[in-house]
């Protein structure tokens, strides 16, 4: 059975199931990461005293890893753009550069993950790596769940987009949606772990 | 929803001008960090209002919000609410206003 409203938008709301179901995740995921945030700023207040990012983490990581998720949420609306233009080799380039810096990302994670455990600092260490690992681990598992939606699309969305370019495009969107609300959460991610 | 190549090509020209302002936006972060011209409390404030203004600029044109469905506005609307009552959850504890 074909889930009705998913190319054309249902009248009541003016969307497609798709992209309300996308933004409803969406609001689920605000709450989730805003729990977290509330913790962190509850540790933050409650504590005597609080170690400077400095203290365990490195910047200069996380400044190129901003720069990476940026240019991945370009990549990510180009892609939707040039499936909107029926390009489908275009739109293939740009979801796979898109895959391609979301794999920079976790190699960089990976890479600052290793120093703090060479380094003896594991989330048991103190608190403030505690809500290190717990932020930046979550969100890295979202990383990885928006590369293989993105993937999948790259790599198997011909078929779909040789049926139906309007339905296909609005997937890429909804998927780029994910996508954006990932690098939303790693520019406050950024400043209040490493630098503040 | 189909958008016209014309359309398509102008959203274009906005998603690079956007790109920009970001890397900008988080090289003026960084700077204001190494730089330490700001004593702590206003250099949170800063560094938090930058990326509150990125992240504006990522869901307004990235994410299509500046001209989004009503719906979509709504169902924000009531996660701000609860999202800014979750943050302020920790202070209002810290000010013994309530007891968690």
């Amino acid at each position: 059975m074909l889930v009705p409203h998913i190319v054309k938008p249902r009248p009541d709301t003016g969307l497609t199931n798709g992209k309300f179901g996308i933004w409803l995740f969406l609001a689920s995921e605000v709450m989730l990461f805003g729990a977290l945030f509330a913790t962190y700023l509850m540790l933050r207040v409650g504590a005597t005293d609080w170690p400077l990012g400095t203290t365990y983490l490195d910047p200069k990581w996380a400044t190129l890893n901003t720069a990476v998720l940026i240019t991945s949420s370009v990549t990510m609306v180009m892609a939707w753009a040039m499936s909107a233009k029926r390009d489908f080799a275009k739109f293939r380039f740009f979801m796979l550069l898109t895959v391609a810096l979301g794999f920079c990302f976790m190699i960089i994670k990976y890479i600052e993950y290793s120093a703090k455990f060479d380094h003896h600092y594991y989330p048991s260490t103190h608190v403030f790596l505690a809500i290190y690992f717990t932020l930046t681990g979550l969100h890295g598992l979202h990383v990885l769940g928006g590369m293989a939606v993105n993937a999948y699309l790259a790599l198997f969305g011909k078929k779909l987009y040789d049926k139906d370019p309007e339905w296909f495009t609005n997937r890429v969107e909804n998927s780029g949606l994910f996508w954006h609300f990932v690098d939303l959460v790693w520019i406050f991610l950024f400043p209040i772990l490493y630098l503040l | 929803m189909g958008h016209s190549h014309a359309e398509i090509d102008r959203h274009i020209k906005i998603y690079l001008m956007v790109f920009g302002a970001l890397l900008v936006l988080t090289a003026a972060t960084v700077g204001a960090w190494k730089l330490h011209f700001l004593p702590a409390t206003p250099a949170i404030a800063l560094a938090l209002i930058i990326a509150s203004v990125k992240a504006s600029l990522v869901a307004l044109f990235f994410m299509h919000l500046n001209a989004e469905n009503k719906a979509i506005y709504w169902v924000l609307a009531l996660t701000m609410l609860f999202f800014f009552v979750l943050l302020l959850t920790p202070f209002l504890a810290a000010m013994d206003v309530i007891s968690l």
